[in-house]
């Protein structure tokens, strides 16, 4: 991140690296104090498999997440990716052993479909709350027209993917880091994602400048939409099977993701590096109150309140409103 | 009167090319029945300064976004060095060489100065990109405005207004593989100071010496009449006169600009001296007037968009709402702060009311229908009925409705912030007969209007400069010519 560190005589000399940390640093800090207190009580936790344990079901969210991430950049919200997350489980778990291509052909037409969500939202100006809010039954009511009740198979080699045991690293810090990594040199560093944040904080000095903000909403709900079905693939083979109900936590997760690491609503301001952390922090919430044994009717609660906690220790430090 | 004469050459470059830069033959706009802008003829030369004037509404921004790209004409002939051109777009005026800096800032407050150079040229990508274009950004404001201090890696919403509009201007005249040929400065020097406005201008004459045009749009006419070749003022969507400036003074370009004589139809009011006021509002700032207002008084609010009639204006409503006065405001803004979009008409022109419709704690149904279907009626709103949606009604059936929120009332003071804007002649001469009316029964109303036929309803003026009322115009003193003026000012801002 330290990619303008050069000395500045100005007034902001002090803040502005400051509000920068504030977007990683915050999730870092609470993800970093969650795995002590979860050390502290289950020393074994800290080993490889431990590691392995508490981040498995983290990575799928870490997919979903900075596919609301990229919507969020755009000023939208999707508020049927966990839905959609859940249609990809149950034609994984259905079609993707027995039938790859037609699997594939339906990934496929859901890929273009969210791209055709973005040009619907685009031409006819619609409030993307709104579509993506109806949305979500339609990806809901498909999923049980595929799979009536939770089951299906997922194929060998997803579910042996996904219990590989890379060297040095559990898989899942593996996977959060490369896609950290690759989102951050994409939406970050790379040349187009400064258009891309462009376009979502002032998208008329961009259609200004002679780009097509239409083209590139409908390129960046299509990423999106290819990114949730990563996610649904990774839960599939976690769970080896299939379930429409499996994942309606991440949109709100997602979205949590996001603004916990460092992202606005206004659009063009993401982080993907803490929307990963932030990802992984709040599901690691969940094992942390379990560890702490939180009867479980309270859990969804406290997992809320620390997701409170967390945004509001962002506002305590000086994040301004722009 | 002559609608456009013919262009006069700039002074010694006249021979530079056998075809101008830009040239636009009869070029308009229309949006639906609405005539933005006339068939005009523009014509640009490659090492040109053109200064270009006009009121607000006078149809620069429309010419100019046109040139950019920005607005596609609805008729007329546009030719780039005598090439007719049909296809025009922000991106094709871009590959050409023409570039824009809008009068509303149009940098991506979330990224740098850096990034925001990338925008504009898609040349900059690969490897190192972000170090070369906060190269590039920083050669062209040091180029421009020598001690800048602006660095190109921090976001613009970091920066000051000045130091923002300084990084818009410099991306304009930074250049990959895109030639420049021509700059269109849309107001920029209203959010410099001065040292940055001497240093622009330099810059600008600088540049058409090396063969880059300029068309600046200012109103600050000294900043006109210092750099730029020709003036072309423009009233009411046309061309009205072409001037070299060499020997052309200020007040002649005033006098240009402002030729439009509207009808006084103002009937001599032989009021006795107004009564107590009841406005009486002061500033801090030094030579801001006071702004006093009595009953049965039509006060306006008049000078140049933007110099802070509309702060003042509210400032005032916020200060007196709660007092001794009652008092309402009509919104210029109707989508954002006027109406309320799902209600119907009846709601929409009670909901100042509320308070003398109750009855028993409830608003009593019947009270509120009568109310409403009273001042519909008065100010003849074209529905077919009080529950009809708001939205429904035309935009200046929107804004009557408004008017009969404030009216219907017990307000004794009425703010209006510029609420004619967009409404068709027909409806503005009901609602000045209406407000004049309403002022005689001993009403009294504040005015804001960017129209200046309008002031001539009002007894008295404000006129503003640069966020103070400068200037006190009484009855006959209200004309376009002294308005004009005051809101010019004078000196270099």
């Amino acid at each position: 991140m330290a990619d303008t560190a050069v000395s500045r005589p100005s007034a902001g000399s002090f803040v502005v690296p400051f509000r920068r940390w504030t977007g990683v640093g915050l999730p870092t800090l609470a993800l970093l104090v969650m795995l002590a207190i979860i050390f502290w009580i289950r020393p074994a936790a800290m080993s490889y498999f431990g590691f392995t344990l508490l981040f498995k079901l983290a990575i799928p969210l870490v997919f979903a997440a900075l596919a609301q991430m990229l919507v969020v950049m755009l000023g939208d919200i999707d508020l049927a990716n966990g839905a959609f997350v859940g249609l990809i489980t149950c034609v994984s778990a259905v079609y993707l052993a027995d039938q790859p291509l037609v699997a594939i052909a339906i990934y496929l037409l859901l890929i273009a479909s969210y791209a055709g969500v973005g040009l619907l939202i685009h031409t006819r100006q619609l409030p993307s709350i709104v579509v993506t809010l109806g949305l979500s039954f339609i990806w809901l009511g498909l999923a049980v027209m595929v799979l009536p009740a939770p089951g299906g198979q997922a194929p060998a080699w997803l579910s042996a993917f996904v219990g590989w045991r890379p060297p040095l690293l559990p898989l899942p810090l593996w996977l959060a880091a490369a896609a950290a990594l690759a989102a951050h040199l994409v939406v970050s560093r790379s040349s187009i994602g400064a258009v891309l944040r462009g376009a979502g904080a002032n998208p008329r000095a961009v259609e200004r400048s002679g780009w097509s903000v239409l083209a590139i909403r409908v390129c960046v709900y299509a990423a999106s939409g290819f990114l949730a079905i990563l996610a649904g693939l990774l839960l599939t083979g976690l769970t080896t099977s299939g379930d429409a109900n499996i994942a309606p936590a991440y949109t709100l997760l997602g979205v949590g993701a996001v603004i916990l690491g460092g992202g606005a609503f206004t659009g063009g301001i993401v982080s993907p590096v803490g929307t990963v952390i932030g990802a992984m922090t709040l599901a690691l919430a969940g094992s942390l109150l379990s560890f702490l044994q939180v009867p479980s009717t309270w859990q969804i609660g406290s997992q809320g309140f620390i997701l409170f906690l967390v945004l509001a220790g962002r506002v305590l430090l000086g994040e301004k409103p722009s | 009167m002559n609608k456009v004469l013919e262009p006069a050459r700039p002074p010694s470059q006249a021979h530079c090319a056998a075809h101008p830069l830009v040239g636009m033959r009869g070029v308009g706009k229309s949006y639906g029945p609405v005539r933005a802008l006339e068939a005009v003829d523009f014509d640009l030369a490659s090492n040109e300064i053109v200064g270009l004037v006009g009121h607000n509404g006078a149809g620069k921004s429309t010419l100019m976004n046109i040139l950019a790209g920005v607005v596609q004409r609805t008729d007329g002939d546009f030719m780039l060095e005598g090439t007719p051109v049909a296809r025009w777009s922000a991106a094709e005026a871009h590959r050409h060489g023409i570039r824009c800096v809008f009068q509303e800032l149009s940098l991506c407050a979330n990224l740098s100065p850096a990034e925001n150079t990338r925008i504009v040229h898609r040349g900059l990508r690969g490897l190192g990109w972000k170090k070369r274009a906060g190269a590039l950004i920083t050669a062209a404001l040091d180029r421009i405005f020598p001690g800048h201090g602006i660095d190109p890696h921090l976001v613009v919403s970091n920066l000051s207004i000045a130091e923002r509009q300084m990084v818009e201007i410099a991306r304009a005249y930074t250049s990959t593989n895109e030639p420049i040929r021509c700059v269109i400065l849309d107001e920029p020097t209203s959010a410099l100071g001065h040292t940055a406005t001497e240093q622009l201008l330099a810059h600008i004459r600088r540049a058409a010496s090396d063969g880059i045009a300029s068309i600046l749009i200012t109103h600050r006419l000294n900043e006109i009449l210092a750099v730029c070749n020709r003036a072309v003022v423009m009233v009411d969507g046309g061309i009205v006169a072409v001037r070299s400036t060499k020997g052309l003074s200020r007040s002649e370009l005033v006098e240009l600009t402002g030729h439009v004589e509207a009808p006084r139809d103002r009937q001599k009011k032989d009021r006795s001296t107004p009564g107590r006021p009841i406005v009486d509002h002061r500033t801090e700032l030094a030579q801001d007037k006071v702004v006093l207002a009595a009953p049965g008084e039509i006060v306006g609010f008049a000078g140049l968009d933007g110099h802070g009639q509309r702060e003042r204006l509210r400032d005032i409503y916020k200060t007196m709402k709660g007092g001794q006065t009652p008092v309402a405001y009509v919104a210029g803004d109707r989508g954002t702060e006027g109406v309320f979009g799902l209600w119907s008409i009846a709601d929409n022109l009670t909901i100042r009311s509320l308070k003398t419709l109750r009855r028993g704690g409830l608003i009593s149904d019947e009270a509120s229908r009568t109310l409403a279907s009273t001042w519909a009626k008065k100010l003849q709103v074209k529905a077919p009925s009080i529950d009809t949606p708001i939205l429904s009604l035309s935009g200046g059936n929107q804004q009557k409705v408004l008017f009969a929120r404030a009216l219907a009332s017990d307000a004794a003071v009425v703010f209006l912030d510029d609420p004619m804007r967009g409404v068709d002649v027909g409806t503005k001469q009901e609602v000045y007969r209406l407000i004049r009316s309403e002022a005689e029964k001993g009403r009294c109303f504040v005015w804001y209007t960017t129209e200046l036929e309008e002031l001539t309803n009002c007894d008295r003026i404000y006129v503003f400069r640069e966020g103070r009322a400068v200037v006190e115009l009484a009855d006959e003193a209200i004309e376009t010519g002294r308005i004009l003026e005051a809101s010019f000012g004078g000196g270099n801002g």
